[in-house]
């Protein structure tokens, strides 16, 4: 992942709440966004997401707190005067108007030459790989040239701030994937800061510098993928990103540089304070989570790098490059969920085999 | 395969119902001056009639006077309450949509009846004006229908999109809105022309000495020497209907595909 | 409430555009067609005058009692009623085989030719297509003629023409696309899966008919049963020209108490009690309908 460019914000976002008639939809937002960064939003359906992209947009105002972008107020600056241009989710292509006309549409008040507009019409058609289509009917495009006929005309004006709302959940897979890093690419080179509005996880981790997980109105955590995915602060997040195994566990005692833990099934060991991201003291019954991917099979003669444990397969999904397995963990109440990269040389095993499973106590999250 | 009952009866009621439009140029061209079989042979004599007929041309004149008038007048309100009911949600907007809507299920001659009682109160002379005022009630329904369907195919996020880009509420309607929902606003205004065209009922009661062309028709249905004439009228008149509606149905059409939404067929 | 207290620009002036919008065809509503109405409410119960004062500002259920006690009166708005029912009837039945022929028979791209040619007779003059209709049952019309010519008759047929008969068929004509196109458009919300559904579960054709397509297409046929009914109670016209004197329906009286009598009090009156009648009607077949689909869960 990338490090954010410089830390200069360019969104802020200060404890906003919105209403619709009695419902709360947003709860007491807080966010700095910075310039030049991918950010996304992230949740499930209705938490939310676009409700606060279309606040920051200006389509829907705030209950109370504040927006910021650049450093200035957006209070009662209405959408047509924001430094921000959005790409829709239905694209909102205009039908009547050719290729050219769309991406040309917010030069009209431009006091540059017609010659120069046409110019950078061009320009920006060429930016999202549409050279040549300037003179298409709109309603004749597929897809994706949809989406890109979006961008160039978002991007020709030049905003602060691109917000995308899932500009690709129309797209089929391959589109999809071939469109995400057409985007990340983008970005770098116009350098504008992006606002994306998701519910799909894949997606956020690939693209974006940092990710707030939003759930009912709140913003759960935000943070960088990788912080995101290894150091959810929360079962919910943890859930949402991913897979996540939680067995019951034991706080044995908590000194400043150390938790000592007894996991079921896993026994006793010793992890950072930052695996604990939710924070907080607590003794007792607490739930240990780990990916499916920090668990390996070992075979025949493969000696275990960390802790092993034993465990009995108790079924095989094969999915070509991987297979994932449920393992029923000798002590451990319900199976887990362990994934292995399939190579030569080590078989895809069958139900009921017993095996020895390798597993790290630094790849544990405590949740409380 | 089993005999196709539906397709036979479908072609049997398109018969019945294209019955008495077939009927009309029959006895328009008819020499005979009863209008009754056997025909007598062709002649074009009852379309020259339609020439030296003065009471006739007047009543052509005001009916396109008052025909033009409503269906301007009507289409704009039908836009803004279109525009009402598919954009915005305000507190009474059922009960006010279903107020505008009520001529639709209304005995018409009770819209009439209520209509020259209130002229008469407030001393508005009957004529050209009640007329225009009576049809434009009866009108507006029909065109809000029509401009419904054009502007509930209207992306909200397509005006959204403008706005975003800079333009404001009026141009956004002037360079988005309007030329997205231009099919339905000739459709509409050629219904609302046609029926004010043909609509006779308000106009007898509300129209006072005027005389519409369905009230010259209806007079001159009762003299059975008038009668061709009348017929070769009425061929005349169907015909532009069915020009009218043509070029309704037409634009329909082109706008249609020149947005590349799906054809759902139909006025109404 | 945090949000229309402090609201913004936006929101705030998304109701208040609304009222914008709508007020114009409102504010002519209200004024042509509401304040109408009430004014004809009023009029039923003020008094007829003569000569110069036409109205006497004096209250009186008089024309109340006048025009139920009438039994013209009463023998027209039953005739109304049943001309109409029989109307409605005849329009709805014969239009649910092509609206269903049109939705489930008819490739997509034919359809809207198909609603084009059903509304092109709609659309050609009223009074004339009216007349026309006398013209094919008349004494020597269409029908005869062509019977007699067939030698299936001697006589020209006398009860085919100016009678209650020849209005349903007149009015059945006229209402034809009202009542083709509601159903039509309940015919196309189907979705087409459900009767395969109908049929993969085991059910015949017939059956999945009964209990999948007809209780959905419902919706449509009460609507076009009520925009059938109302306005032909209405109707004065066609009983006029091919109703002959047992063809005189209610509108007449009413347009003979206002142009001819010139008795306002009384043809309000009887113009009100009319309303009432199509009211009741129309909410007994709302009523039917909100059963029928009670009974379908
Ligand atoms: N105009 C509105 N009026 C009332 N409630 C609304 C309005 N817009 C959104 N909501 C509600 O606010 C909540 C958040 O909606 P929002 O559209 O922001 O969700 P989302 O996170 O974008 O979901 P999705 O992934 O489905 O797009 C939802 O429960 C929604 O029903
Ligand atoms: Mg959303």
């Amino acid at each position: 992942m990338t490090a954010v460019p410089d830390a200069k914000p360019m969104i802020e976002i200060r404890d906003v709440h919105k209403y619709y008639g009695d419902y709360h939809a947003l709860r007491g937002i807080n966010a700095v966004i910075n310039a030049g960064e991918f950010f996304s939003l992230l949740g499930p359906s209705g938490c939310g997401k676009t409700t606060l992209l279309r606040t920051i947009a200006g389509f829907e105002d705030i209950s109370s707190g504040a927006i910021l972008i650049d450093g200035k107020d957006m209070h009662e600056v209405p959408a047509n005067r924001r430094p921000t241009n959005m790409v829709f989710q239905s694209y909102a292509i205009f039908p009547h108007l050719t290729v050219e006309q769309n991406v040309g549409f917010g030069l009209r008040k431009d006091p540059r030459s017609p010659a120069e507009k046409a110019k950078a019409v061009a320009e920006a058609l060429a930016m999202v790989g549409l050279t040549g289509f300037g003179t298409r009917a709109a309603h004749a495009l597929s897809g994706g040239q949809r989406q890109r006929v979006a961008l160039a005309r978002a991007l020709i004006l030049k905003p602060k701030v691109l917000l995308l709302d899932e500009p690709l959940s129309a797209l089929d897979k391959k589109m999809r994937e071939t469109m995400q890093e057409e985007l990340i690419k983008l970005q770098r080179q116009v350098g504008i800061t992006f606002i994306l509005v998701t519910h799909d996880q894949e997606e956020a981790l690939v693209m974006s510098d940092r990710i707030a997980v939003m759930f009912e109105g709140e913003i759960a955590q935000l943070d960088d993928p990788e912080t995101l995915y290894r150091r959810p602060n929360s079962r919910r997040v943890a859930e949402f990103i991913g897979v996540m195994n939680f067995v019951p566990g034991k706080v044995l005692s908590e000194t400043a540089g150390r938790i000592e833990l007894d996991v079921q099934g896993l026994g006793r060991c010793q992890i950072a304070p930052a695996q604990a991201p939710a924070g907080g003291r607590a003794t007792g019954e607490i739930s240990v989570g780990f990916r499916p991917e920090t668990l390996t099979i070992l075979y025949e003669g493969q000696a275990a790098s960390d802790r092993e444990c034993m465990g009995t397969i108790a079924e095989v999904v094969y999915f070509g490059d991987m297979t994932y397995y449920d393992v029923k963990l000798d002590g451990v109440d319900r199976p887990v969920r362990l994934s292995m990269r399939n190579v030569p040389g080590r078989p895809v095993l069958d139900l009921g085999v017993r095996t020895r499973i390798a597993w790290s106590p630094g790849a544990l999250v405590l949740f409380r | 395969m089993k005999f196709p009952w539906l397709r036979v009866y479908s072609w049997l009621y398109l018969v019945f119902l294209f019955a008495p439009v077939f009927l009309l140029p029959l006895f328009a061209f008819n020499a005979g001056t009863v209008i009754a079989f056997p025909l007598q042979g062709f002649s074009l004599k009852w379309f020259a009639a339609l020439l030296d007929n003065e009471s006739l041309h007047e009543a052509v004149r005001n009916s396109l006077t008052i025909a033009i008038t409503v269906s301007v007048v009507s289409t704009t309100l039908g836009i803004f309450a279109a525009r009402a009911a598919t954009r915005y949600d305000f507190r009474g907007k059922g009960p006010m949509i279903g107020l505008i809507m009520l001529p639709l299920v209304m005995p018409e001659v009770i819209l009439a009846v209520a209509l020259l009682v209130v002229f008469l109160q407030i001393a508005l002379p009957l004529g050209m004006l009640a007329i225009i005022l009576g049809h434009i009630l009866v009108c507006t329904p029909f065109c809000i229908a029509i401009l419904n369907g054009a502007f509930l195919s209207l992306d909200k996020s397509l005006e959204e999109a403008a706005y975003d880009l800079g333009e404001t509420r009026i141009s956004t309607f002037r360079l988005i809105i309007l030329p997205l929902v231009m099919p339905g606003i000739i459709s509409s205004l050629l219904i609302a022309f046609i029926i004010s065209l043909d609509e006779f009922i308000m106009a007898f009661f509300v129209g006072g000495t005027t005389v519409t062309l369905p009230i010259y028709i209806f007079s001159q249905l009762r003299f059975p020497a008038g009668l061709p004439v009348i017929m070769a009228l009425g061929t005349i008149l169907v015909c532009l209907s069915i020009l009218l509606l043509s070029i309704a149905e037409y634009v329909r059409r082109r706008g249609v595909a020149r947005t590349g939404a799906k054809d759902t067929g139909g006025f109404l | 409430m945090p949000d229309s207290a402090k609201g913004g620009r936006f929101t705030r002036s998304q109701a208040f555009s609304g009222y914008v919008m709508i007020s114009p065809p409102f504010i002519y509503a209200v004024l042509m067609l509401g304040a109408p109405l009430l004014a004809v409410i009023i009029l039923s119960f003020l008094t007829d005058g003569s000569g110069a004062e036409r109205i006497i500002r004096q209250f009186t259920t008089a024309n109340y009692v006048e025009a139920l006690g009438d039994p013209l009166n009463r023998l027209l708005w039953m005739r109304s009623v049943f001309v109409s029912l029989m109307v409605t009837l005849a329009t709805v039945i014969l239009a649910f085989p092509i609206a269903y022929y049109i939705s489930f028979v008819v490739r997509p791209e034919k359809k809207s030719l198909w609603l084009f040619l059903i509304t092109i007779p709609f659309w050609t003059s009223y009074l004339i297509r009216v007349f026309l209709w006398k013209v094919i049952l008349g004494y020597s019309g269409v029908v005869n003629s062509a019977l007699l010519g067939l030698g299936l008759i001697d006589e020209p047929l006398q009860w085919i023409n100016y009678n209650v008969g020849a209005v349903i068929l007149t009015l059945a004509h006229a209402y034809a696309p009202f009542a083709i196109l509601p159903i039509f458009v309940a015919l196309e919300k189907i979705d087409r899966s459900l009767l395969e559904a109908g049929q993969d579960l085991g059910e015949s054709k017939a059956m999945t008919f009964l209990r999948v397509t007809l209780p959905l297409a419902m919706p449509g046929v009460i609507g076009a049963t009520l925009i059938v009914f109302i306005p032909t109670v209405g109707d004065y016209v066609t009983p006029q020209l091919v109703g002959g004197p047992e063809g005189r329906l209610i509108a007449n009286m009413i347009q003979l108490q206002f142009l001819k009598l010139d008795n306002y009090p009384l043809g309000s009156a009887i113009s009100v009690i009319t309303m009432v009648i199509v009211g009741v009607i129309s909410l007994l077949f709302l009523l039917a309908n909100r059963r029928f689909l009670r009974g379908q869960r």
